[in-house]
């Protein structure tokens, strides 16, 4: 079974999305150009989520993406979820009270978000009033609390966070009594969803990130070429500190049933997630739940599954690391994708591929021979490998799917096999997950100019 | 390289009165340009002056001075053999597919041979050959056609097995190849001092050279030059020859008058190397692999390769001017495919040390073929230049050419495929030929199949029936711009790649176009023909007639209403034109000629009428459609049209007359169809070309009427011998030469162009003969056709080559046109040939080296023609343009 490039090329591009932040009076005065996102299937369906939107009360833009496990329920509602928590987190408090008395008299609402959606990025429509619900006790607790401070980006992330895992985990315990929705809840909360979200507002970029999807940051270095920085620390066993506030957060008699072959309890592989109550809750409350819930849910045996060695819950958290950057003018693009891409690409790779993506072709530097000895078999070499690399760029308008490419299609060169890209893109859905794991990219641009403006001023 | 051709001409001084090479240090460089202590200053007046130091310039420079005119001035804006000259890769390469270029080019050759013992100029002459690969059948074909014209020019040339390419030059790699053409005695030169050489030769004629003078415009004054502007003054001169290579577009358009040169420049790049470890001979062969669209010659031990890539960059579109050309971009990664070829071509060259990439842009023309001639619009303004990359190789035989214009008044040879007045103004859009030439610098390498069209550059002038033939199946071909019709492909048919599919042997529109031909001759066809070119020359009194009588050679005082078939011949009794003129009124011509005849035919005819305010001469070619309505059935059609009577009694052949058709009024029908054939053509004023088309197509419906193109009209005309300006007829051929007496009013009363030499032809005899020739032993389904330019021999000798062929449907065979000479068996002197000559002799036709026989004929069969005809019926014997 062979696909032609025209094939593969609209299976890469299925899912591609892009977003220009518009110009206004000819001038773009975001430090955002836009971004570029994709998603590449390894599940069916897909287990991976992303989110894109812009706060409309507050400046700032916020990116996601969202690695789902045990089923795509948790990640979807994180994703559908989770920005109008950081959003409504970051509002001054006379903006909540005027939303809530908005709500309160049935008056139109302010607008919080303003969504970049690809069609195939859907929201629940039955859960939606349940999720509002949810959403106003969180403000109008913040209400309360009103501290009177401006709210800081990070306590702010760290706050959504972990409300939104809460209320998940509450809804659950309370259920529903429409019968659907109960059972949306209840696949919500067990299952699970990594998260890695970013907050972008003028030169102060935040990433909260819960679990192994990874944010890094493209870097043009003076001489042209480009390097990674990352803005994320991995939730898993390959991370020592996360290794050692596991240990730290259970007795010592537990230690070594904590982390088993790589995985939490021998299970998990990333240590914080939303979701997966079956790591957070009691085994008393776990199985009264399942018990009292949906046949469907009693007759899942995952569901029903204590993990072993389960003495002192909770053993996951959602609470995310927060990390801050000032951006610079060499700051290119930011890339965050979840771990399928991480697997197949080393962070520096994906800053090569994406930066002379993003900086074009007429970048590379032309070849001069100038006074070096090169033989003409050296320079048809290294002109056949250009022209590959340039050739992969030229097929794609989105430098998501362009990565993607590359990570499916890569040989031990570096460049894009079209026979390697077919045969992955051809697997049949159960030997697909085996080969490579559902792929979420989200590449956001930055804008030079705005950022130098930013700096100078400072 | 380039560089090091740059150290070697700025150590030359140039001396005009001691043309010897020089070398001088730095400091002592003068910036002057001639022996004298202080630049020469400029004469006020020349009769000549050339604009342009390369090639070219001096080339003409050259001739000229050795034809005699001795008050020359040469102008170089920089320094001479500067420009593309200096870059040039130094191949005289004599393989040409066109006659008069591989003319040109074998004239250089020998030219360049003999210019370093004519003037003492190192010219780096070497006689090394040239070997020409295919590594596809039909790109041997197209060398086997070649290779026959070559022969028969007498310039050596042999098709070669693969094994034979590696004795030759032991670097090939040979398994991918299934032939060669080795051409021995090709050779290379030192471009930029082949120039110099011949700048020497004209400067010790008399020849005025001066450097760094630029040309701002040229002064024209009632369409006549009369000098030159410079940044050091002015020249006043009779003659003005534009050679500045690819600023040739420019300065044409820098004066207020401009003068249209259709050139725009390429990148191209070449690659030189060091010497390889034991360095190659000198007189390795020269090979090109226009397959791997590249070419390779032995360069100071090692080697020069550049090409033709599929994907060129077009450079100077905006005007871009500058003085010399600097050393623009190397790019590598545009050359990667040519380097791949290369080492495809020549594997043991992969530790060969790279020299340098050289950019040198060359400039093209929208035809491939190069520009030379007279100005349309200013008489005395000449041009020389897009030389399409062989400047070189032409450049000894294009100045010859050139100069003799000058000097003689017409070359010795026929230019018109040359010609700048083949273009018009709608050549000279920018964007046009940005784009056409993007086309034409791959199309070098690329393999010429009969037919072939271009791409870019289409849909400019169109009929206004255009979308209604296009929706019904046309395939196109461009005349001049103007899109005609070749065929219509019928509905259903699954031929989608009928344009694609081209080759040497019977095309796949074989049957369509066969199925045209029999409606043509069994019911009636329309054919779109609003190409050709119309012109109205009327006046208040008998200044039209008395003109006309003058400048064509059949007699125009007929009735009104009448259409004459005539030659405009020149002098010497050829034919610049060949036209239809109708008589529409005591005192007003409608005249009919070849659609590339626009800017021919109006130069031609504007410079012999008389500054007459009352005779006037109109260009009404875009004001008619014309629909030629071929066929047994067109008379029923027409009259049904017009409720007129139509058959031969109340409307005769070759007879004109305005009449309404449908609604329409004021239609010129003129009983003549092109072909032999009855019918009509209808000169439609253009707002009514869609009314009338529908009226004809529903009206014809039931006499079974259909569409027809070009490809069923020419193999109606050549099945009947029917001749065609431009194709088979041109400056060099008279009516007596071609059978056509009977178009020569010889005693009409009164003198007219040409006159002398046809009285004395009519004496003497002719020296060739237009004759017809019907292939015997040809397999159409198998063999090659024949196209045109294939060698004519009779008992084996050669004697000439065909013009023209098509299949003909009724003879099912193929019908090719050509003239026969006569050569002297011992002296190879052209003698008379005789109906005699012609009768008795065996024929052969040899296509790409297969010779098949021929029967020739000197009149056509008179069972093709459908009706029986008035003794002086004239379409009969011979009158036909496409």
């Amino acid at each position: 079974f062979y696909l032609t490039p025209p094939q593969v090329n609209s299976i890469l591009k299925a899912n591609e999305y892009s977003f220009k932040v518009p110009e206004f009076d000819g001038k773009n005065v975001s430090s955002v150009l836009g971004f570029d996102s994709n998603q590449l299937p390894a599940n069916a369906p897909i287990e991976d989520r992303r989110s894109a939107a812009t706060c409309l009360q507050t400046r700032g833009m916020l990116l996601g993406v969202f690695d789902g496990h045990a089923g795509c329920a948790c990640a979807q509602a994180v994703s559908e979820r989770l920005f109008y928590y950081i959003a409504v987190s970051l509002l001054p408090h006379e903006t909540l009270l005027e939303i809530e008395n908005a709500v309160e008299s049935g008056r139109a609402l302010l607008p919080i978000l303003q969504w970049h959606k690809h069609p195939n990025d859907y929201f629940s429509k039955e859960a939606s009033k349940l999720y509002f619900n949810s959403l106003r006790t969180y403000w109008q607790e913040l209400i309360d609390l009103n501290s009177g401070e401006t709210t800081d980006v990070r306590e702010a992330l760290i706050n959504a966070f972990k409300r939104l895992d809460n209320d998940i985990s509450l809804e659950a315990q309370v259920g529903d009594p429409n019968s659907f929705l109960n059972y949306l809840v209840l696949r919500v909360a067990f299952s699970g969803s990594t998260a890695c979200v970013a907050h972008v507002d003028g030169v102060d970029l935040h990433v909260a990130n819960t679990g192994d999807s990874r944010a890094m940051l493209g870097v043009q270095e003076e001489d042209g070429s480009w390097s990674a920085v990352n803005l994320s620390y991995d939730h898993n066993a390959q991370n020592e500190h996360e290794v050692e506030r596991v240990k730290m957060e259970h007795p010592k008699s537990e230690e070594k049933s904590l982390v088993k072959q790589d995985r939490l309890l021998g299970l998990l592989m990333p240590f914080r997630a939303f979701g997966d109550v079956k790591f957070k809750w009691s085994i008393e409350l776990q199985k009264r739940v399942v018990e009292s819930g949906p046949d469907q849910l009693n007759d899942n045996e995952y569901t029903k599954f204590i993990p072993p060695n389960y003495y002192t819950p909770p053993y996951l958290t959602a609470e995310p690391e927060v990390i801050h950057h000032k951006l610079r003018p060499q700051d290119k693009f930011l890339v965050l994708a979840t771990d399928g891409l991480w697997e197949t690409m080393h962070r520096q790779d994906v800053a090569r591929i994406v930066g002379e993506y993003l900086t074009g072709v007429h970048h590379q530097q032309p070849i001069a021979v100038g006074g070096y000895k090169v033989t003409l078999g050296q320079m048809h070499g290294l002109l056949t490998e250009r022209r590959a690399r340039i050739s992969s760029v030229f097929e794609d308008q989105n430098a998501a799917t362009h990565l993607i490419r590359h990570a499916v299609g890569n040989n031990e060169f570096g460049t894009v096999d079209h026979e390697r890209l077919s045969k992955m893109l051809s697997l049949p859905e159960e030997l697909a997950r085996m080969y490579r794991d559902d792929i979420t990219i989200i590449v956001v641009q930055f804008n030079s100019h705005v950022i130098g403006a930013y700096q100078n001023e400072e | 390289a380039a560089g090091m051709f740059l150290r070697l001409l700025s150590d030359i001084q140039w001396r005009a009165a001691h043309p010897k090479w020089r070398r001088m240090t730095g400091s002592q460089r003068s910036t002057s340009t001639t022996a004298e202590p202080h630049p020469l200053s400029l004469p006020a007046q020349a009769q000549v002056v050339i604009c342009g130091g390369g090639i070219m310039g001096t080339s003409v420079a050259y001739h000229l001075s050795k034809m005699g005119f001795k008050d020359i001035v040469l102008l170089e804006q920089g320094r001479l053999a500067a420009g593309t000259t200096r870059f040039c890769a130094g191949i005289v390469s004599t393989a040409r597919p066109v006659s008069i270029e591989l003319k040109m080019a074998h004239y250089s050759n020998k030219l360049y041979q003999q210019l370093e013992q004519e003037t003492g100029v190192q010219t780096g002459y070497m006689k090394t050959g040239s070997i020409s690969l295919a590594q596809t059948q039909d790109r041997l074909i197209s060398l086997k056609r070649i290779a026959s014209s070559l022969n028969v020019m007498g310039i050596p040339c042999e098709i070669i097995s693969p094994k034979k390419v590696s004795q030759l030059h032991p670097l090939i790699n040979i398994h991918d190849l299934v032939g060669a053409m080795y051409v021995p005695e090709d050779a290379l030169v030192s471009s930029a001092n082949v120039s110099l050489a011949l700048a020497t030769a004209a400067s010790r004629n008399g020849v005025q050279i001066h450097e760094r003078t630029s040309v701002s415009h040229v002064t024209i004054q009632k369409g006549q030059v009369t000098g030159v502007e410079t940044d050091r003054g002015r020249i006043q001169c009779e003659y003005f020859v534009n050679c500045a290579g690819q600023w040739a577009y420019e300065l044409g358009h820098s004066g207020e008058e401009p003068v249209h040169i259709p050139v725009h420049a390429c990148e191209h790049f070449y690659l030189l190397t060091h010497p390889l470890q034991e360095p190659l001979s000198s007189s390795l062969p020269t090979i090109v692999d226009p397959d791997g669209r590249i070419y390779i010659r032995n360069w100071q031990g090692g080697i020069l390769s550049g090409g033709f890539e599929k994907n060129p960059k077009p450079l100077f579109t905006e005007g871009r001017n500058q003085l010399e050309i600097q050393n623009l971009q190397e790019d590598w990664d545009h050359f990667g495919p040519l380097l791949s070829a290369l080492l495809r071509r020549m594997p043991g060259l992969e530790a060969l040390q790279i020299m340098q990439l050289v950019n040198c842009p060359e400039s093209f023309t929208p035809d491939m073929r190069c520009i030379m001639g007279e100005s349309p619009t200013a008489r005395g303004y000449f041009v020389l230049a897009g030389m399409n990359s062989a400047g070189i190789s032409y450049g000894g035989g294009a100045g010859k050419y050139l100069a003799e214009w000058i000097v003689n008044g017409y070359p010795s040879e026929n230019v018109w495929p040359l010609d700048l007045k083949r273009f018009g103004t709608l050549q000279s859009s920018r964007t046009f030929l940005r784009h056409r030439v993007m086309e034409v610098m791959p199309l070098m390498y690329d393999l010429k199949v009969p037919r072939w069209d271009f791409q870019t550059g289409r849909q400019l002038r169109t009929s206004p029936l255009y979308d209604r033939l296009d929706a019904q199946g046309a395939r196109w071909m461009e005349k001049h711009g103007f899109e005609r019709v070749k065929y219509f492909v019928p509905p259903g048919s699954d031929l989608l790649d009928l344009d694609h599919s081209k080759t040497f042997y019977k095309p796949d529109w074989f049957d369509i176009v066969g199925a045209e031909v029999k409606c043509c001759k069994e019911a009636v066809c329309v054919i779109d023909m609003s190409s050709f070119t119309k012109f109205e020359i009327s006046s208040t009194g008998d200044q039209a007639l008395e003109n006309l009588q003058y400048l064509f050679s059949n007699d125009l005082d007929v009735p009104v209403g009448h259409v004459v078939h005539t030659g405009m011949l020149n002098e010497k009794g050829g034919y610049e034109n060949d036209c239809s003129i109708a008589r529409l009124s005591k005192r007003s011509f409608f005249m009919i000629s070849p659609t590339d005849q626009q800017v021919h035919c109006w130069t031609w005819l504007k410079n012999r009428l008389p500054d007459d305010s009352n005779l006037v001469l109109e260009d009404v070619t875009w004001k008619y459609t014309a629909l030629n309505l071929i066929g047994p059935r067109a008379v029923d059609v027409l009259s049904e049209l017009s409720y007129a009577p139509m058959t031969a009694e109340h409307f005769p052949s070759l007879f004109c007359k305005e009449m309404s058709v449908g609604y329409a009024n004021g239609i010129r029908v003129m009983s003549i169809t092109h072909t032999g054939e009855p019918g009509f053509v209808l000169y439609i004023p253009i707002e009514y070309a869609l009314h009338v088309y529908n009226e004809v197509m529903n009206m014809g419906q039931k006499y079974g009427i259909r569409n027809a193109g070009y490809y069923a009209l020419r193999s109606l005309r050549i099945e009947k011998f029917f001749a065609f300006w431009g194709q088979d007829l041109d400056a060099f051929t008279t009516p007596m030469e071609c059978g056509r007496e009977f178009q020569v009013k010889l005693d009409k009363g009164m003198e007219f162009l040409g006159q002398e030499v046809l009285l004395e032809q009519k004496q003497n005899g002719v020296y060739k003969r237009f004759t017809m020739f019907i292939l015997e032993d040809h397999d159409t389904d198998m063999d090659l056709w024949p196209w045109w330019g294939e060698p004519i021999f009779r008992n084996g000798r050669y004697v000439g080559k065909t013009t023209s062929s098509a299949y003909s449907y009724t003879l099912e065979r193929h019908v090719c046109l050509g003239f026969v000479h006569h050569f002297d068996e011992q002296t190879g002197e052209e003698l008379v040939v005789t109906t005699d000559f012609i009768n008795q002799g065996e024929y052969e036709i040899d296509i790409a080296g297969q010779r098949f026989q021929a029967k020739a004929k000197l009149y056509p069969f008179s069972s093709l023609f459908a009706q029986r005809r008035r003794k002086d019926d004239v379409e009969l014997s011979g009158y036909q343009r496409e």
